[in-house]
């Protein structure tokens, strides 16, 4: 088989594993895991080959024309090069390997068929979107993965947080859909096709005439799907999903998307100073920002959700740099620990009993409770925190490396602002990230406390994948050899400048955090919180849905809890109040958005009730009236009616008479 | 208008063969006209407005014999000897006998006007001015000249209508026979309705049966919602129904009639 | 004669009678009217018939023949009329033709159409 149909495969072969498993779920039960577990492992296989295929060689370009479609043609388009094989080996592996957790965690949901081909249905979209050369089949993959993100965040759609947190995910990235599906068309416009090729020779040409209408658009789609500031916030909530889902979706794959988006179409956007600057500006508020309010937050998985803001912050950094080997170097090794991390989460809210890293810190021995989540955790963490030889601190220092190299101003055609932008707020946040993984890791093992409750082993699937993870998060850092020859060529070695900086940084973010820890936890003793799922002995997926629901009753807020031996707390001082809660980002798009939307339509009620109705039943009125004085008329009386009408007739015929002698 | 064109020229030429006649010098059959006119007018106006129900036939006997007399003034003698036979002979005596059937009151009843009359009044006032104004101004002039054979002799009359109206006339033999059959149809009872009266006492009729009188649910209905007055039902059903002098099925219907007279001296009162 | 005499008293006996009936009570005084009026049409037709035939020379004589039917007509009518008002009379225990209101708009149906409907259903029973 060739290249392009192997590659035609990877997306279909899930597809048809959804579609089947739709199908199949309710009246073959027995077939729905190996259909959910084999197309996207079929997938990978598909996707390994041709990724060792296609090499570092000449990007496979096909197209086929369906059906004319006026005057800008849409074709269905492959386009794979080195970006496009190694995502979609990731895509593939972080869906096994979700299928596979899945398969434990939810193994008594009721809902696990259509579950299992949802995930499905989005592992092919996403696929889809890797592989497309053509923006408008590009643009058919990313709704469908908005709209599978929709349905599986509200996958315990019995609680109201997760009702409000699939809304909330649609609406904010249809928010940015809209602006990025006029940007489309107007990129087509200037091109005259859809072909990322085409536009990106026509862009080498110089032929766009909007570069930086066209680049802030399609920022705003970007923004939304890859939760980037100011429209970031759907993210956080979106952890009311099962975590196989927010691993999948809302950690390696789906949120990248969007810098995935940006890295193919860079040159479009490397065309306009202005939109790297603006892109700049975004990464390094959405980086900060993210990483102080997942510095606050007491969910575990919120706390993941804020760090995969701040490391997609990063990668949109990168971009902004006009380096997109950097950028997808991150996308990749942050796909792959980032992945593990949530897994591993979701592994540890199973035998916790609780999601609330308060209720954790006062568990003794929950590591020797889950040892496998523990030293996969503690390395995936490692790479988070840029710590070497982890994979985290080699993609990492490419980002700072290519910072460096725009704010030094080697580089052409970026300007330097938005290098010297990147470099310092991805220093700063190298060292919130160390502080908030130290965090994590210090809560959650190394509580004091009552025993930590007994579940018995974690599933063996569920296991299993937490250490085919933990490869690549520790080896990917080798990857800076060959990476470079897949991608554009640009250097991916870390500088020692760099290098020694954001380590640097990283480790006294880590050891400050330390010493906040234990300074606190001695509290946590005098102050006895958390409360712990009621069913230990139910799946991973039940326990979750009611650690999610019962965190707000029990803390008082679903993000945080008033817990005085958190570190967090003492560290970020008065500034924990509002990281806690996002900087109150909702807050202020309540005010700005909802209010005034909610303002207006009880303004539009009430002119609809009280003024257009008014008229109608104004006019209503005279109608009536006449009817009333017409039926004081109906007496019933034959002899008035016959004097109505021989008066009439008397009337008349004088009036006929009048006229026919006038006119003679 | 084309009509009074017409009679407008036929005016002329009459002027010109019989020269002109002024109202201001009537002839004497003209005289003789109005006089029975005045008479039949004024016992026209009575008939509609007096209060006593047999005077008023007795007062359409004086207005349609007047009108005989007119139609004789006019020499159609066969139409006035028609007249005569058939309405004051025969129509008047019916409708005496419908006022009798109907226990209509002897002597002066209040309410034989209804509310309506003004308006009545207004429309006919109005009506007369109209017709009189528009004959008036077409035929003011138009002369007819009586003399020589009579236009509506016997043997006139006879041969117009047996030779070019025999058709119509039979035709109007046919329309005859239908009304007799119909007013036999509307006045007889069905056998249902006979037994349903023979079967109940009038007195002990309960209120949800049919009245022996008439057609059950309307008779029923009227009986019991129409009409308030049926407690005086029972007081005159004591009453023997033999005086009344009527012979026709209405007689065996007392119940009915009875409560009649209840309203009839409530709507009095 | 002037063919004005006998068509303005025409036209007042007519309007007599259109008095008679818009304004008598009893249905008998009602078809006395009627009758009023109908004999008004009577000798309009018999002063015309005299006029034409001498003036236009006519020999159809159709206003006599007219005349004829008319007081046919009318036989039949007062016949049929009065049958009428007898079974009226028996139904009703009136011949009162402004008793007769059955079909009045009833007060009670003002904006209620539910109360309205036995009446109205008495009304169709009554009327059948």
């Amino acid at each position: 088989m060739t290249t392009t149909t192997l590659a035609v495969l990877v997306p279909l072969l899930p597809f048809l594993g959804a579609v089947a498993g739709l199908l199949l779920g309710r009246t073959a039960p027995g077939f729905v895991r190996p259909l959910a577990v084999l197309p996207p492992l079929g997938a990978l296989a598909l996707a390994v080959t041709v990724a060792v295929r296609q090499g570092s060689g000449q990007a496979v370009s096909a197209a086929t024309e369906l059906t004319p479609t006026g005057s800008v043609p849409i074709e269905l388009a492959l386009y794979i090069d080195g970006f496009a094989a190694l995502v979609a080996v990731l895509v593939g592996l972080v869906a096994t390997c979700v299928q596979i957790y899945s398969t434990g965690y939810l193994r008594d949901d009721p809902r696990y068929p259509s579950y299992a081909a949802l995930v499905s249905l989005f592992t092919s979209a996403m696929l889809l979107v890797v592989y497309s050369g053509d923006l408008m089949v590009l643009l058919v993959g990313w709704e469908i993965m908005g709209i599978c993100s929709y349905f599986l965040v509200g996958h315990y759609w019995e609680t109201p947080e997760a009702r409000a947190a699939s809304i909330k995910a649609f609406l904010v990235t249809k928010l940015g859909d809209v602006p990025f599906l006029i940007g489309l068309f107007a990129l087509a416009t200037d091109a005259g096709s859809f072909r990322i090729t085409k536009i990106l020779g026509t862009v080498a040409s110089g032929g766009l005439d909007h570069p930086t209408l066209i680049a802030l658009l399609l920022l705003a789609g970007v923004a939304g799907k890859s939760a980037q500031f100011p429209l970031h916030t759907w993210l956080p909530d979106a952890m009311a999903g099962p975590t196989p889902v927010s691993a999948l979706i809302h950690a390696a794959t789906m949120v990248a998307a969007g810098v995935y988006f940006v890295a193919r179409l860079l040159p479009v956007f490397a065309a306009s100073a202005a939109a790297l600057v603006v892109l700049a500006v975004m990464a390094a508020v959405t980086m900060t920002g993210s990483a102080l309010a997942a510095l606050a937050q007491d969910d575990i998985k919120r706390v993941l959700a804020y760090s995969t803001i701040g490391q997609l912050g990063y990668m949109t950094g990168a971009l902004a740099v006009g380096d997109r080997g950097a950028a997808v170097f991150h996308l990749i090794s942050h796909g792959a620990f980032k992945a593990l991390l949530f897994l591993g989460a979701g592994v540890i809210i199973h035998a916790a009993g609780t999601n609330s890293l308060a209720a954790m810190s006062r568990m003794r021995n929950l590591r020797a409770r889950v040892p496998d989540a523990f030293w996969t955790m503690t390395v995936a963490l490692l790479a988070l925190a840029a710590i070497p030889p982890f994979s985290g601190f080699f993609s990492k220092e490419a980002v700072l490396g290519a910072a460096e190299h725009v704010a030094t101003g080697h580089t052409e055609g970026v300007p330097g602002a938005a290098g010297w932008i990147v470099l310092v707020s991805g220093l700063v946040t190298a060292l919130l990230t160390a502080a908030y993984a130290m965090r994590l890791w210090l809560l959650t093992f190394r509580g004091h406390g009552a025993e930590a409750p007994d579940h018995g082993r974690q599933p063996l699937s569920m296991n299993a994948v937490l250490w085919v993870l933990a490869v690549p998060s520790v080896v990917l850092g080798l990857g800076i050899g060959p990476l470079p020859d897949w991608f554009d060529g640009h250097d991916l070695t870390p500088t020692l400048t760099t290098s020694v900086l954001a380590t640097g940084v990283a480790l006294v973010g880590a050891i400050t955090t330390y010493g906040a820890w234990r300074h606190t936890s001695a509290m946590a003793v005098h102050f006895p919180i958390g409360v712990v799922a009621a069913y230990p002995d139910a799946d991973g997926g039940m326990v979750e849905a009611e650690a999610i629901a019962s965190h707000a009753p029990a803390y008082g807020d679903v993000a945080s809890a008033h817990d005085p031996a958190d570190p967090g707390r003492l560290l970020l001082g008065p500034l924990h109040r509002h990281a806690a809660v996002g900087f109150h980002l909702d807050a202020v798009y309540a005010a700005l958005f909802v209010r005034p939307v909610q303002a207006g339509a009880a303004l539009v009620r009430f002119l609809d009730r009280e003024v257009v109705d008014t008229y109608v039943r104004g006019a209503a009125t005279l109608p009536r009236w006449l009817g009333e004085a017409v039926r004081r008329a109906q007496t019933g009386n034959v002899q008035t009616y016959v004097s109505a009408l021989l008066a009439g007739t008397v009337v008349l015929t004088v009036a006929v008479l009048l006229v026919a002698t006038a006119g003679a | 208008m084309t009509l009074a064109a017409a009679t407008v020229a036929a005016a002329q030429t009459t002027t010109t063969a019989a020269g002109p006649q002024g109202f201001l010098s009537p002839t004497g059959v003209e005289i003789a006209f109005l006089l029975v006119g005045l008479v039949t007018f004024g016992a026209a106006i009575v008939t509609v407005t007096t209060k006593q129900l047999v005077h008023a036939a007795l007062w359409l006997v004086v207005a349609l014999g007047g009108l005989a007399v007119e139609y004789l003034l006019l020499t159609a003698e066969f139409i006035a000897w028609v007249q005569v036979l058939i309405y004051v002979g025969s129509v008047v005596v019916l409708l005496l006998f419908g006022l009798m059937l109907t226990r209509a009151p002897i002597g002066r009843s209040p309410d034989a006007d209804s509310a309506n009359r003004w308006a009545a009044l207004a429309v006919a006032i109005a009506a007369a001015c109209a017709l009189v104004w528009v004959v008036v101004d077409a035929f003011r002039t138009t002369w007819i000249d009586l003399d020589g054979p009579a236009a509506g002799s016997t043997a006139v009359t006879g041969a117009s209508l047996f030779q070019s109206w025999v058709l119509p006339f039979e035709a109007l033999s046919v329309l005859l026979l239908a009304a007799l059959v119909g007013a036999i149809v509307l006045s007889r009872r069905t056998a249902a309705e006979q037994r349903g009266a023979d079967a109940t006492p009038a007195g002990e009729r309960p209120a949800g049966t049919p009245a022996p009188g008439g057609r059950p649910t309307g008779a029923d209905r009227s009986s019991a919602g129409a009409r308030p007055t049926s407690g005086a039902r029972t007081e005159h059903d004591a009453r023997p129904s033999g005086d009344d002098t009527r012979a026709d099925p209405a007689g065996s219907a007392p119940g009915a009639d009875d409560e009649s007279r209840g309203d009839r001296k409530e709507g009095a009162r | 004669m002037h063919l004005a005499y006998p068509a303005v008293l025409s036209a007042l006996l007519f309007c007599t009678g259109l008095y008679g009936v818009l304004a008598r009570r009893n249905a008998i005084l009602v078809l006395m009217s009627v009758e009023l009026m109908l004999n008004a049409v009577n000798l309009n037709l018999v002063a015309f018939d005299i006029w034409l035939s001498r003036t236009a020379q006519d020999t159809l004589h159709s206003g006599q023949a007219l005349t004829l039917f008319t007081i046919a007509i009318a036989a039949a009518e007062i016949g049929i009329g009065l049958a009428i008002v007898l079974a009226v009379y028996r139904n009703r225990g009136t011949s009162d033709i402004d008793r007769l209101r059955d079909t009045a708009e009833s007060a009670a149906s003002d904006d209620d159409p539910e109360s309205a409907r036995p009446e109205t259903a008495e009304k169709a029973e009554a009327t059948a």
